[in-house]
Order: structure tokens, then sequence, then C-alpha cells
């Protein structure tokens, strides 16, 4: 077995060595501890002893040459039985378990690679002796306490009390400046924090926000008690925050905007195969599911282009401006996603910009971040039209209810198995799905929608895997 | 004394010294000189009551004395080169401080902590500084400043600068400290121009001599430092001046250190806050008055002739003028400003969190 | 790495050892003392053949004997000379607490300005070398508790010329700290000729968005590379190296932390009562309201000193993993 010997590191804060002289030449034997070369550092001359007994099979570096420590200057080929004996040389590590990944003590070299969270425990490049499996951090344990932060299984309100309770110097302040509640405020930081991004954020986009925001999440119920989640018959469910915001901006949608519906059935047998054929790669690649969702979506940015009164957000008169139809400029898609006691609808912004993988990776953060309880006023502002994606509990058609401040909303309905007949009338089993709009008639008429909702199923239609990429 | 250390002067150089039966041997002082001895001693045995009046009339809280050591320190001061010589003094250096040049005003400041003082009010008083004169600011912790001294001793020989030395003194009790050896042995290894006079009162506020060295001849230390080392009775005047005036000539003339030891006693207590009778004897003390050596020079001047008894009443009666006038003058200057805390921390305004 | 005109690359070491050369040849009145200096050169080569060229006079191979190396040069500099003390490894520098503390950063004040202390002592310190309980200590916080006294930490070569310059220039007594282990590791343009940095300043060496990290010594070379990895995970980390323990900057700190909202404190030596601590009660009595989380330390850990075997001393030292860890999770609270 080769042996490769490295410069040995002779004094405190040396960092190279130079060759100084070669006292065996390759094929001469040597013995473990005996002198084999000389090394001279600025500090420091020194013979350095052999870590086994063999032979010389390969001098690396000549003589004067200057490396740095820890460089392969040398290999010996152990004789024998003594190869496979753990090597005792300084540099070899003892047997030990790895440290955790987050942990992994090196020299410092500039430019340390940190290793990442999701990789196994990361082995080192040179082999410093590992620790025996106790946590390598030097002083305390965890940066910041898990005392802070709201702890999850509160109701709602008293979320909403510990929330403030714990709210931080920096919250407070901004708070009390933006005349913002911060217990309708649902925090991105860490066990639910209210951050001050949170604050800021919600001060931006208005009450509205703040207020959406507290949809965002509802704890698991307590057992026992009637809930939303899980209603018991005969019982009155309190109403939470949230279904109480619900029911506030449903009333407030369908009261404002006169709701017009029509709907399209799409073939969507091209998408369907192009997404078959890429969502194993995307599943391993991105650790996220591919669905149809960002290909409609993709097409419903493209038809909205060629429609924007369709992303537009009808404007009453105020004391500040007059009334009018606000064309938007950016194209924030929101999604909505229900969860069990309550929906929510996060906002892809510029979602114009993305490309079909792109969105597909937006969407799938937004979904788990809803699923988390972790979205962000933020997250959930901003939406100048929004997609329903219904399918996956079977629905075939539905009316959906406009999110107040938008123009329309557009669901995606189950896909199923039909057989079309086609324009020479020949049969064919193809993937069909419908879709429906709901439209703000203040906004726009049926000839907007519908020349809105026939571009999108012909865009649709055409999409296919032949030379696109996601 | 071989073998133990003496409790009291007994068998001591002083015991030994009676003038009477000597004569006066002037040592090359002239009438004058003698006369500014005798002066110094009787200023520094003013100026040293003074502070113990003030301070059993509530004047001032503090007050350190350094009866005994007159003699000692009138002489050395005689011997110092005014304008040429440094002096790192210790606490108990009165007469050494009014000998090289300050003035009982200034030292009367220092007791009353006025804010023209020269530390501004902030030191002990007795705790004298004087760029002027040629006196190293020193503080309370004994020792600390003799590496000072030799540091200021290597800037002369560094410079160049022959016919200058250093003049450090300290107490027996000093000696103990581990910067007195550290500073003794740098000085003998580079030759400085240093005289270490070290005062031995004997007392160490309240360790007496046997409990402090098993080697009571404090001047012997000098042989395993290699350098030279000599004791006389500092209870002599004129033999201090000789002393430290060989011990200084050989330092200007870049022949190197000396260690001195002169023998007084501490007729006192350490100070205002200490009790001497806890740890010795009123018939000791009253014992070693019997050589007090300010009646004794007194004596000693007025039967060689150098002056009469009218001009040692003059003298005393001049020395209590000056004594009165510095302390009216000095009792009537302001205190320093609360504000004046924060000045001098670095150079330049003083700032919070700096 | 690209050198622009007028400066060249230097380790840690070579420009202490620049400055300390100019400083000689320029001011007559300059003195190096401390134990072999002189003949060996100090025992990191910064002063070798420096007593060949200067002589034994202004080169001064001490006896052993850490409280008059630096009562001596505070005698010195009394005096009107210029000394330059070194303490071997920051490790012995307790005998010399007495005169460090008690009489040269006293010297100015007790005296009412009449004499002053114009001294440097220099001394390395820190650990991960191998250097077991007595050559690894760091000794700042000992002594940046005493006003009159300045300390400062420099981790980067060009500061280390700039702010040695000053503190030979500086009328109070300097004590100026060397991290041993950056001697040889850290590398960096230096600029020609004779400059100083002021001594009060710190330096924003990484600008950032969302954590301010506080750091100086050898930990800030380690900081930095922590931060830089972690822009690649969108995390933005600013990142100040101290460079002045007394006095320090307090000014950039503060905005900094207005800024950012998050303090994080990274320092090599113990936690309690360690500069952190400081900062700490600074900033929370100065910036409260800005503070979106509470302001963290990663520090030494409490105990009397890195051991010699290696798991000890990595469990005693930080790393840029331990400290990215830190950053993240300040960043993500």
């Amino acid at each position: 077995m080769a042996t490769t010997i490295t410069m040995p590191q002779l004094g405190e804060t040396v960092t190279e060595g130079t060759v100084a002289q070669w006292l065996k030449k390759v094929g001469d034997s040597v013995e473990k501890y005996e002198a084999f070369l000389e090394v001279s550092t600025d500090k420091v001359n020194a013979e350095v002893p052999s870590p086994v007994t063999g032979v010389i099979k390969e001098v690396l570096v000549k003589e004067g040459d200057t490396v740095p420590i820890g460089t392969a200057i040398a290999v010996i080929e152990e004789a024998g039985a003594a190869a496979a004996r753990a090597p005792e040389s300084a540099s070899a590590p003892p047997a030990t378990h790895a440290a955790m990944a987050n942990s992994v003590q090196e020299d410092p070299i500039p430019g340390f690679n940190i290793p990442q969270l999701e990789t196994a425990a990361a082995k080192p490049a040179s082999a410093p002796p590992q620790t025996n499996g106790r946590s390598a951090r030097g002083g305390s344990e965890g940066v910041i306490p898990s005392s802070y932060g709201a702890p999850g299984g509160l109701e709602p309100d008293a979320a909403g009390e510990d929330a403030l309770r714990k709210a931080s110097p920096a919250v407070r302040k901004l708070a009390r400046e933006h005349h913002i509640d911060i217990r309708t405020l649902r925090g991105s930081g860490a066990n639910g924090r209210v951050t001050a991004d949170d604050v800021l954020s919600a001060a931006r986009m208005g009450p509205s926000a703040a207020v959406g925001h507290a949809i965002a999440t509802v704890p698991a119920p307590a057992s026992g008690t009637s809930t939303y989640a899980e209603p018991i018959p005969g019982t009155l469910v309190p109403l939470t925050q949230a279904r109480r915001i619900i029911a506030e901006r449903m009333v407030e949608s369908v009261q404002t905007a006169p709701h017009a519906w029509t709907m399209a059935s799409i073939d969507v047998t091209g998408v369907w195969k192009w997404r078959a054929r890429e969502k194993d790669r995307f599943e391993r690649e991105t650790g996220y599911k591919l669905t149809l969702l960002p290909f409609f979506i993709r097409a419903v940015v493209e038809s909205l282009a060629a429609y924007p009164l369709m992303n537009a957000k009808f404007t009453p008169s105020t004391s500040s401006g007059q009334a009018g139809i606000y064309v938007n400029k950016d194209v924030n898609i929101g999604i909505a996603i229900g969860l069990p006691a309550t929906l929510v609808v996060p906002v892809i912004k510029n979602a114009d910009k993305l490309s079909i993988k792109g969105l597909a990776l937006a969407a799938g953060t937004m979904i788990d971040k809803a699923r988390r309880g972790k979205l962000s006023a933020d997250d959930l502002a901003g939406g100048t039209f929004t997609v329903n994606n219904n399918g996956t509990n079977g629905s075939w058609a539905s009316a959906p209810i406009i999110n107040a401040g938008q123009a329309g909303i557009i669901t995606m309905e189950t896909v199923e198995k039909r057989l079309l007949v086609r324009d020479d009338d020949s049969f064919a089993p193809r993937y069909v799905m419908n879709s429906c709009l709901s439209l703000d008639h203040r906004v726009v008429d049926g000839y907007v929608a519908s020349g809105f909702l026939a571009d999108l199923k012909k865009r649709l239609e055409r999409m296919t895997a032949e030379g696109a990429t996601l | 004394m071989e073998g133990r250390a003496p409790r009291t002067n007994e068998g001591t150089d002083m015991a030994k010294t009676d003038t009477k039966a000597k004569g006066l041997d002037r040592r090359g002082l002239s009438d004058d000189q003698l006369r500014q001895l005798l002066r110094n001693m009787f200023l520094q045995r003013q100026l040293d009551n003074r502070g113990f009046q003030l301070n059993r009339q509530g004047k001032v809280p503090f007050a350190l004395g350094s009866e005994g050591h007159e003699a000692l320190q009138a002489g050395a001061a005689m011997a110092f080169a005014r304008g040429k010589d440094i002096l790192a003094p210790y606490y108990r250096d009165l007469g050494l401080a009014l000998g090289i040049g300050l003035s009982p005003y200034e030292i009367m400041l220092s007791i009353f902590a006025r804010a023209a003082d020269h530390n501004g009010g902030r030191q002990f008083p007795n705790h004298y500084s004087s760029k002027r004169a040629g006196l190293l600011s020193f503080s309370s912790i004994l020792a600390a400043h003799i590496p000072h001294a030799v540091g200021a001793a290597y800037a002369l020989q560094y410079r160049g600068q022959g016919g200058r030395a250093v003049l450090v003194t300290c107490g027996d009790g000093t000696t103990s400290e581990g910067e007195w050896h550290e500073s003794m042995n740098f000085s003998a290894v580079h030759k400085l121009p240093l005289v270490m006079l070290v005062e031995n009162n004997f007392w160490a506020i309240s360790t007496p001599l046997d409990r402090q060295m098993a080697q009571p001849e404090i001047w012997k230390r000098a042989a395993g430092y290699g350098m030279p080392g000599k004791r006389f009775n500092g209870f002599d005047p004129i033999e201090s001046y000789a002393a430290v005036h060989e011990a200084m000539e050989r330092a200007r003339s870049g022949g190197g250190p000396t260690l001195l030891e002169g023998t007084c006693y501490r007729f006192l207590a350490h100070s205002t806050d200490d009790n001497d009778m806890t740890y010795r004897t009123r018939e000791e003390v009253t014992e070693h008055r019997k050589d007090d050596p300010v009646p004794r020079f007194e004596a000693l001047l007025v039967d060689a002739g150098v002056v009469t008894e009218a001009d040692v009443a003059t003298l005393k009666k001049e020395v209590l003028r000056e004594t009165n006038e510095a302390t009216d003058k000095a009792e009537a200057m302001p205190f320093p400003e609360p504000s004046d805390l924060y000045t001098n921390v670095y150079e330049g305004a003083w700032q919070p969190w700096q | 790495m690209a050198v622009t005109a007028g400066s060249k690359v230097l380790s840690n070491v070579e420009a202490v050892r620049e400055t300390l050369y100019e400083a000689m040849k320029n001011d007559e009145r300059t003195i190096i003392l401390g134990e072999d200096v002189g003949a060996r050169g100090n025992v990191f080569l910064i002063t070798k053949d420096f007593v060949n060229e200067f002589g034994p006079q202004r080169v001064i191979d001490t006896p052993i004997a850490e409280a008059s190396i630096v009562g001596i040069a505070i005698g010195m500099a009394m005096e009107g000379l210029r000394p330059i003390a070194e303490i071997q490894f920051a490790d012995f520098i307790y005998p010399a607490f007495n005169q460090i503390v008690g009489e040269a950063a006293k010297t100015r004040y007790r005296s009412n300005g009449e004499y002053t202390c114009p001294l440097v002592i220099r001394t390395p310190y820190g650990g991960g070398v191998r250097g077991a309980l007595s050559h690894s200590v760091s000794i700042e916080a000992l002594f940046y508790h005493v006003p009159g006294l300045k300390i400062v930490a420099p981790a980067f070569p060009a500061d280390i010329k700039g702010l040695l310059n000053a503190a030979i220039d500086d009328p109070d007594p300097v004590l100026f700290l060397e991290h041993k282990k950056t001697y040889r590791l850290v590398k960096g343009e230096v600029p020609d000729g004779h400059y100083t940095i002021p001594i009060g300043k710190a330096n924003v060496v990484k600008e950032g968005a969302q954590l301010t990290v506080v750091s100086y010594g050898l930990y800030v070379h380690w900081a930095l590379d922590a931060a830089s990895a972690l822009e690649s995970e969108g995390i933005s980390v600013e990142v100040i190296d101290l460079r002045s323990i007394r006095p320090m900057d307090r000014a950039t700190i503060l905005n900094s932390v207005e800024k950012t909202r998050k303090l994080l404190i990274i320092h090599e030596d113990n936690k309690f009562g360690g500069i952190g601590a400081e900062i700490s009660a600074m900033v929370a009595e100065e910036a409260l309201f800005a503070l979106d989380a509470p302001i963290r330390r990663l520090c030494g850990p409490d105990v009397p000193a890195m051991g010699y075997a290696e798991p000890l001393e990595h469990e005693f030292m930080s790393s840029p993993a331990k400290m990215a860890d830190a950053m993240r999770e300040m960043v993500r609270f």
C-alpha cells in the first residue's frame, strides 16, 4: 500500500516549507522513524522521519523547492502487513465519528467552502482529526434561544397576543409609526416570529394586505373543540380571525363587483405529455412536484399581455383621484391554495418574466410556505390576477369569486380523458380540461373576456414539448 | 549586626555616632551649606507637623509623616545637582522634595488637594511631581517607580549625557518587591547612571526589619547584583551628603549604579491611618527619640560655632512664618472643579465611551 | 493578487517588521526592548538583524522580567524617548499588569498632564497554533477596561502598518495586539511610505443588509469567509473589523445596526466580560429600537484556556462553518 507523505508544519505559524535535502532516493528502503529528508522553514531546519517502513516509490518535489504545508512531496510503498493497520502519521485522523455537517472544523483556508445544510456529513478536504460526535460548536449552543418567536398550537387570537408580547423593539417602533396592529400580522421569522420586515411590508401594501396576511395560517385546533377544520355536528364553530376575514372579503367582492362567468374546454394533451416527460427529472433536481399549473400560468400571462384589460382593476372615484379602470403594469399572479381550514392566495410577482420552470419553482415555494404557515405579508400582497387550480378535487366546473381589486379569476378544472371528434370526423382520446373564468363586468365585457379565454385555449393547445424548454 | 535584624538601633552605626566627642567633620561643605542643611531639616519637620495639625483640625483627611528622615534627606538633597539630575522619590521624601527646590507652598497645595497643585489634587498628599525640578511623577504603589527611574537613567545614558544621574529612593519595605530586584539587576547589567538610596527606617508599616529580610544589611545585596554598595548613618546629614555625593558622582561619570543604605528611624506611625501602638511600644519610640537628628544637628552646629543659638531661634521663627504663609496661601486656593475629573485621561478632550 | 503601484504584498508579520524598521530608522528616540529581540531577532524574526543595524543600545535584550520591561520603558517614555516594549507572548504579560494599568495608564492623569507616557507595548496573542495554555490566550478584556490606555488589534497588513505607526506617534500608552496565527497566514497589499490609520476607527470590510457582524483579529478573516459563502444562499451579512478596541468606533457599529437591525459579535476571547459584553451594552443602550433580534455573541467558551490536544483546541476555537451557522440563524430569526 502506498503512503503519501505531505509537507509537515514545522512551527506554529509556518505556512510553507522548503525541501532542503533528500536523504533517500527512489528505490531506497526506509525504516519507520528513520529520517528520509531535510526540510527548512524560515524558523527552523529539521529532519523528517518516515511514518512507515517501506521503499521510496516517488519523489514529487525537488531539492530547493518551496511548497505549502500539506502538499504531497513523496510516496512510500509500505512493506507487507504494516499497510493494513491504520496510518499513524500525524496527518491522518484517528478513526472517529464525523462531526455534525454544520460544524466540520478545518484549518481555515481563504475561500473556505461552507458545507451545505442538505448534504450528509461532509468529508473535509484535508483530514484533520474529528471530534467524537459531540457538538463541535465552541461557545454557546445555538445562537438564538428558542424562547423567541410564537410557538405553534396557540389559538389564533392567543397567537396574536403572543406575537405582540414578544415583538422586538424594532417591530414595536415600526408598528407604532405605521399604525399597524402587530396582532394582525403573521410572522415570517423563526417560529412564526413577526419581523421588522413583516411590519414594513404590511405598511407598504396597506391595511388589506395586513388583513390578508392574517389569513395565511391557522394552527391545528386543540382537541375537543369544534373548528372549521373539524366541525362537529350540533356545535357552533367559533369564527377564527381568518374565517372572519375571508367572510368579509367574499361579501365585499360579490357586493362591489358584478360577476359574470364563462367557460372553455381545452385539449391539454400536448401539455400533459410534456409534463409527463419532464416531471421525474424536475422533481429530482428541485425537490418540487411538476404539475400543470406552471404551464397554465405561462399561457395565462401571455394571454394577459394580449388582453391587458383582464389584468386591470376597477377604481371608484376617491378624494384623491377620479374613477377609472387602472391597467396594471406588473403581472402578479395569485395562486389560490386551499388548506384545511382556510384559503390563501400567495402571489407570484412578475410572473410574465418567469419561464415555466421558474413558475414551477415559484409556485412550489409558495405552496410549501403556505403549508408550513410561513407566508409573509409580502407574499400575499400585490396580486393582479388569480389562478385557482380546482381540478385536484375532481371539479368539472366552478364559479370562483373574484379577489377584490382584480378584474378576473380563472380556474383549472379536472383533467379527464375524453373521446373527441376531430375535424376530419375521426375519433381520438385526448386529455381535456375545463377552464372557468369569473370576470368583473365593470371592467370587461364578454367580448374581452371570451377573447381572452379563447386566446388562452389556443396557446395551451399549441403547447408541446417539441423544440421547447421549460 | 550579623544573624538577626535589629529591632532598635542598638549596635548600628547610629548608636556609634558621638558628635560631641568627634567634633565636626564637614566633608567639604561650607558653613552656608551646613546652615542650609539645618534649614532644610527644620522646614521638613515643621511642614511635616503642619500636615498632622491640619488633620487634627479636620481640615485635611490624611497626613503622612517623615520624622526621622530629616538628616538623610537634607544630606541627599545637597548632593543632588539641580537642573541636571533626576529625582525619583517615594512618598516619605518631603525633605528631598524641598531640598531639590520645591517650595513650601507647593507642598501645602498637595496637602490641601487644591486645583493649582502639580497633580491637580488628584494624588494623595506627598506624591510630588515637578518637571521643572526634575522630580518624576510617582504613584502610591511601592517599587513601581523604580523601573521608571531605571528607564530615565537609560535615557540619560543613551543620549550620552554625562554629568547627569538619577537618584531613586525607597524605604526598607520596598526592597522586598520584585520590581526592586528587576530594577537593580537591569541597572547593573547596563551600568546605568543611577543611585538607589534605601532609607531604612526599620519599619514597613507594622513589619519590623527582622520580619522582612534575613539579611538585615540591605547594602550587602549590591554584591549580588554586581554593583558597589554602602551603608551610612542616616541620622547624620553630613555623612548622608557624603555618601550620596560619592555615589552620584560615580553615576554621573559613567561609573554605573550604586546601592546606598541610609539608616534612620520612623518616629511616627506610617500615616494618620495607622496606629503604631498596635505593633510597637512607646518605650521603643522614646528610646529612639534620644537620637532625633534634628536637635542633634542643631546642637552640633551650635557647638562647632557654625550658628549661634540666636541664629537658630531666628531660623525657627523664619521657618514657621514660611510654613504659615504657605498654609494660608494654599488653603485659600480653590479645589478642582467636578468637570476637572475628566481632563488628561488621554491627550485631548475626554469623550464618553472613549 | 493584483498590486497597485506604490504598494507591495506583505504578510502580517512582515508588515510589523517593516513598520518597526522604518520607525527605528526615522526616529532616533525609538528604542525596542524585550526578551530575545536582539541577537535572536524576536521569536518570529520580526526584529531580525535590527541589532546589527541599530546597535544594542537601541535594540535591548532584556532579562526575563516582564514587569520591568514595561516599567523601564515607562521611565524612558517619561524622559523623552519613544520606547516600543515587547512582551514575548501575551500570556506572559500578567507580571506587567501593575506597570501597564497602575502606572502607564495613569501617568498623564495623576500628574495632571505634566508627565506623559508615549509608550507602545507589542505582544502576539491568540490561538489556533497548538500553543496550549500559555501561548494562546487573548488578553484584551483584561486591559480594555482601563481608561488612559489604548488598545488596537489589527487583522490586515495594511492596518498593521497604519495603526502601529499611529501607536508609535501616540502620546499615550498603546497596547498593540498581534494575532500570531495571522502572522504568516494573512497577506495583503500594504502601501509604501509612512502613513497612519487613526486609532479608534473600525473598518467595514464587507457591506451587507441583513446582519451586522463585529469582530477583530483572526476571526475577522473567518467571519469574512463565512459571510462570503452565505452570499450564495442569498444571505447578506455586513462585517465590521473593529481594529481598535479602545477607543472603540461606536458610530460605525451603531450605523450598521440601524441598517441591518441585527448584531452578532464574534471574538475568540472568553464570552463572559469580553469585548462583546461592552458592545452589547452600548448597542442596547443607544440603538434598542433598531433591534429586530437579541444581540448575540459567538465567543470563546468560558474555560481558562484552550488545551494542547487538538480536539480541545478545536472545541475552543470557532471556524468559518460555526460562524456561518450563527449568521444564518440570526438572519432567519
